[in-house]
């Protein structure tokens, strides 16, 4: 039963989802269309991230554009400046953001609710100014130029389109990949135990600290990463990549998506990214859109696409199995003693149902 | 097993719980009573460490546990339910049990990520578990049911299954039956007595005083935050400064 | 020596217009429990009415003030009526979400009718005082004249008359408050329009000196926030002493630190305090 409310999480789907970002490129119009999918997909890693601290474990990190561009610099900075690697610098963007993670995380996350979110909203902020002001190490508003692309292996050449955009999907789905190990694992249920409510998860015996934290630079990790391939895919940046406008576009994708479910992230990335591109006066003026966009989906929509369609599929099952009851009383130990221990096949879509809801209200 | 001393409890001027000394025997139904805001639920949080004495000791098998983390105590063997239990509404039961099991299990981020035979074990254990508690508050019929869909008296089971999960010695259970039913109550108080049969002591907090007097092996009575009675139901019930706290109380409120 | 007080001077000023910002911010808070980030906006908002009004149709400066004043507290009743009352019993990220919508909002829709570009609202008055070797301009003058008056007139609205004290008695105790049968929904209009019409008055003060640009909220808003949490969040009189602090830090750490960093002092110091007390300075336990 769970099995048919995972729809958008069962591996046959993401198999399907996956032919068809792998035959995008050559179905597209232009080169064009494919640089602009590529680039949805580096944003949507990062609101991967987001789904994680905000999404699962119920804290709104307002830092979290601040994170991927420290990401984003410290490709920029290592390669431009120093000469590194793109791949060095890649993987040590990867360690700034653990580390400035660990650092925020541990501070901020001793404060509950608004405190955190208005905590969050001003290290963005701090985040933004070192970016544009200390230009000994960032250039200041001029920006960084030249930044190094991927080494290509071989024949391969990350320079072009096309290499690029397999590349940022490999990631992309590596994104998905751990979130949806994450999710259905004993640590995706402390992370929601969290989320439902602080003094419930302490009294089960989690530690709420550390498992913040540790699902604070998760995210981090996950925006850095994607900071750091924007810069492989730009090659140019500037301190407007740390403006909060780009922490609050990836809340309405992932709003738009679905909070706290698997394919969420995806989903509310490409629609709003090709939605924006179909009206290309929009670009600037986005937000006279996504502002009350955003604000309807949380008073009428809050579990966003992914999430009500679960939640519609779980609900049609409820009543399924509701008449399935009474239509065999009384229920059978038998039956029962069978589902409550869940075998080997059934383990790995089962856990997946409780992970992938929106926010419940309760 | 759980032994308190001196224990207080001040938020500014106000004292909340005023140097309450008590013990609370293993196997034992112990009940807290008293009228509105006498300070029975914030002593429950101050024994399961949600907040923190201003003075005095709890000593639960002899460790002093006062202003420990909760979730330490939780792992020392105390668990506890609140008025009202938080769950995922739109998962099963038995998915809202699962977590409750993981204080007692060890795997890292690394065995999630690469789900290691470790997480797979940490895994299963919590789902036996889940199913073994949920047969044992006797819901294992509705183990695939979304909360959503069950009942207030389902939930107090639910609630108490989850607190179970956690292999406690002791549970704190806060007004296991309000809200509820008076034929449902019935089944809540079996269910009390067949969690003593095994083993876990049970300590509770009620308005239900029919229910009290006939489960509570020993009732300790709290008025503004002091202790005015403590001893079994028979006791309590003729107690004076009992009946004039709570006459007391209905005065003032009328 | 001069310099000191000069700087002690400037912070007053800023000090005037972030206790007012923080005003209407902490009494929102008090009463909803929402943090408002769409109060930046309504501070935007009212220098864009205001230069209108003043601007381009030409009405005096006082004018152009009241008409401020009016309009964004009906925009922000509106707010809340629209949006924040249909959220009031969500999961406690979404009002903030939603706060955050109407922010961007907002500003672009300022700025598709007005553009980015900077704009000037003139002063009533260009004089300059001179007094004990200390520059005066009329307009800092004014801003700490008007500021007080207008928290003085707060107080009293707030404490003698029955629909202030009402506001009070919902902030300290929901439950109570509709037990003795106060109407939440009009005070919460009422705090809304309240702290609408003080955002609106603060940047009309304020524009004079600091340009009007779509953008002009941002930091007001966070140094507001900063501010509420240094006081204690729904605490007034911690939003003007809070203020103060600010101000001050501000201009003296813009002085004689780095004028560059000036902007992060606030938050420097906001990091600082919530890492030693996670509650903020002036909490009490409660909440």
């Amino acid at each position: 039963m769970t099995r048919v409310l995972n729809a958008f999480n069962h591996p046959a789907t993401l198999l399907v989802l996956l032919g068809l970002a792998i035959g995008f490129p050559f179905v597209a119009g232009n080169e064009y269309q494919v640089y602009v999918m590529a680039l949805a997909f580096v944003w949507a890693i990062a609101v991967y991230g987001l789904n994680i601290i905000t999404g699962y474990c119920g804290q709104l990190n307002l830092a979290h554009g601040g994170f991927f561009a420290i990401g984003a610099y410290a490709v920029a900075i290592l390669t431009a400046d120093h000469g590194w690697n793109f791949w060095a610098a890649f993987a040590m963007a990867g360690v700034f953001g653990a580390l400035f993670g660990l650092i925020v995380g541990a501070v901020s996350l001793r404060l509950k609710e608004h405190y955190f979110a208005i905590f969050t909203l001003c290290v963005g902020f701090i985040i933004y100014m070192l970016l544009d002001k200390w230009e000994a190490l960032t250039h200041g508003p001029l920006g960084i130029i030249s930044i190094a692309p991927p080494d290509g292996f071989g024949v391969v050449d990350f320079t072009q389109t096309r290499p690029f955009y397999y590349l940022v999907l490999g990631c992309l789905c590596a994104a998905v990949f751990f979130t949806r190990r994450l999710s259905n694992s004993l640590l995706g249920r402390t992370f929601r135990a969290i989320r439902i409510s602080d003094d419930l998860a302490q009294s089960l015996g989690i530690n709420l600290m550390r498992n913040k934290i540790l699902a604070f630079v998760i995210s981090t990790v996950y925006a850095a990463l994607a900071g750091g391939l924007y810069s492989g895919v730009v090659r140019f940046i500037g301190p407007d990549i740390g403006n909060f406008m780009h922490t609050f576009d990836m809340i309405a994708y992932l709003l738009v998506g679905g909070i706290g479910t698997l394919m969420g992230p995806v989903i509310g990335t490409l629609i709003i990214t090709w939605l924006t591109q179909a009206v290309q006066s929009l670009e600037e003026y986005r937000m006279i859109v996504f502002g009350p966009l955003l604000v309807v989906l949380v008073i009428f929509f809050p579990k966003g696409i992914a999430g009500s369609f679960q939640a519609w599929r779980a609900r049609r099952n409820a009543t399924a199995r509701v008449s399935n009851e009474t239509g065999r009383t009384p229920p059978s130990q038998a039956d029962t003693s069978e589902t409550a221990q869940p075998s080997a096949t059934t383990s790995a879509s089962a856990p997946t149902g409780h992970g992938t809801r929106g926010h419940s209200n309760a | 097993m759980l032994e308190i001393n001196g224990l207080t409890k001040q938020y500014g001027g106000l004292t909340a719980v005023d140097n309450v000394t008590t013990s609370f025997e293993r196997g034992a139904i112990n009940a807290i009573i008293g009228p509105n805001g006498a300070g029975k639920t914030t002593f429950f949080n101050l024994v399961a460490g949600a907040a923190r004495p201003t003075a005095g000791e709890i000593r639960f098998e002899g460790n002093d546990i006062a202003g420990m983390a909760p979730d330490a105590i939780a792992r020392a063997g105390i668990a506890r339910t609140f008025q009202t239990t938080m769950l995922f509404e739109e998962s099963s039961v038995l998915d809202n049990l699962i977590i409750g099991h993981r204080l007692r299990t060890g795997s890292r981020l690394w065995d999630v990520l690469l789900h290691t035979p470790r997480h797979r074990r940490a895994e299963a254990a919590c789902r036996d578990k889940a199913a073994e508690v949920l047969d044992f508050v006797g819901l294992s019929a509705i183990g695939d049911r979304m909360i959503a869909d069950t009942s207030q008296e389902e939930r107090k089971r639910i609630a108490f299954a989850l607190a179970l999960a956690t292999e406690p010695k002791i549970v704190l259970l806060d007004e296991p039956a309000g809200g509820v039913n008076p034929g449902e109550t019935d089944g809540l108080v079996a269910l009390i007595h067949k969690m003593v049969k095994h083993d876990i002591t049970v300590c509770l907090i009620e308005h239900k005083m029919d229910m009290i007097m006939s489960i509570a092996d020993r009732i300790v009575v709290l008025d503004h935050g002091a202790k005015i009675a403590d001893g079994p139901p028979n006791e309590i019930r003729n107690d004076p400064a009992v009946i004039e706290a709570y006459l007391g109380a209905e005065h003032a409120e009328a | 020596m001069d310099a000191l007080l000069q700087q002690l001077l400037n912070g007053l000023t800023l000090g005037s217009i972030y206790g007012l910002v923080a005003l209407g911010l902490t009494l929102v808070y008090g009463i909803l429990h929402v943090p408002n980030f769409a109060h930046g906006a309504l501070y935007m908002i009212g220098a864009y009415v205001a230069y209108y009004v003043a601007g381009e149709l030409g009405a005096s400066y006082w004018l152009a003030m009241i008409a401020a004043a009016i309009i964004v507290a009906a925009l922000a009743v509106a707010c809340e009526r629209l949006v924040f009352h249909p959220l009031r019993h969500a999961p406690p990220i979404h009002d903030k979400i939603a706060a955050i919508g109407l922010l961007l909002f907002f500003e672009a829709v300022v700025q598709m009718y007005w553009g980015a570009d900077f704009r000037r609202l003139e002063a009533p008055s260009s004089s300059i005082f001179y007094f004990a070797g200390l520059t005066l301009p009329a307009q800092r003058v004014l801003i700490i004249v008007a500021a007080f008056a207008l928290m003085g007139a707060l107080h009293l609205y707030l404490k003698k008359t029955l629909a202030g004290s009402t506001i009070i008695a919902m902030a300290q105790n929901r439950e109570g408050a509709f037990l003795v049968g106060i109407n939440a929904n009009r005070v919460a209009m009422m705090t809304f329009a309240i702290s609408g019409a003080l955002a609106a008055v603060a940047s009309t003060l304020f524009a004079p000196i600091n340009l009007v640009y779509p953008a002009m909220g941002h930091l007001v808003l966070l140094k507001a926030f900063v501010i509420i949490i240094l006081g204690g969040m729904g605490s007034i009189p911690g939003a003007i002493v809070g203020g103060l602090i600010i101000g001050f830090a501000e201009a003296l750490g813009g002085f004689y630190i780095s004028g560059d960093y000036k902007d992060i002092i606030a938050f420097a110091l906001l990091v600082a305090i919530l890492s030693i007390k996670p509650t903020g300075l002036f909490s009490q336990g409660v909440r």
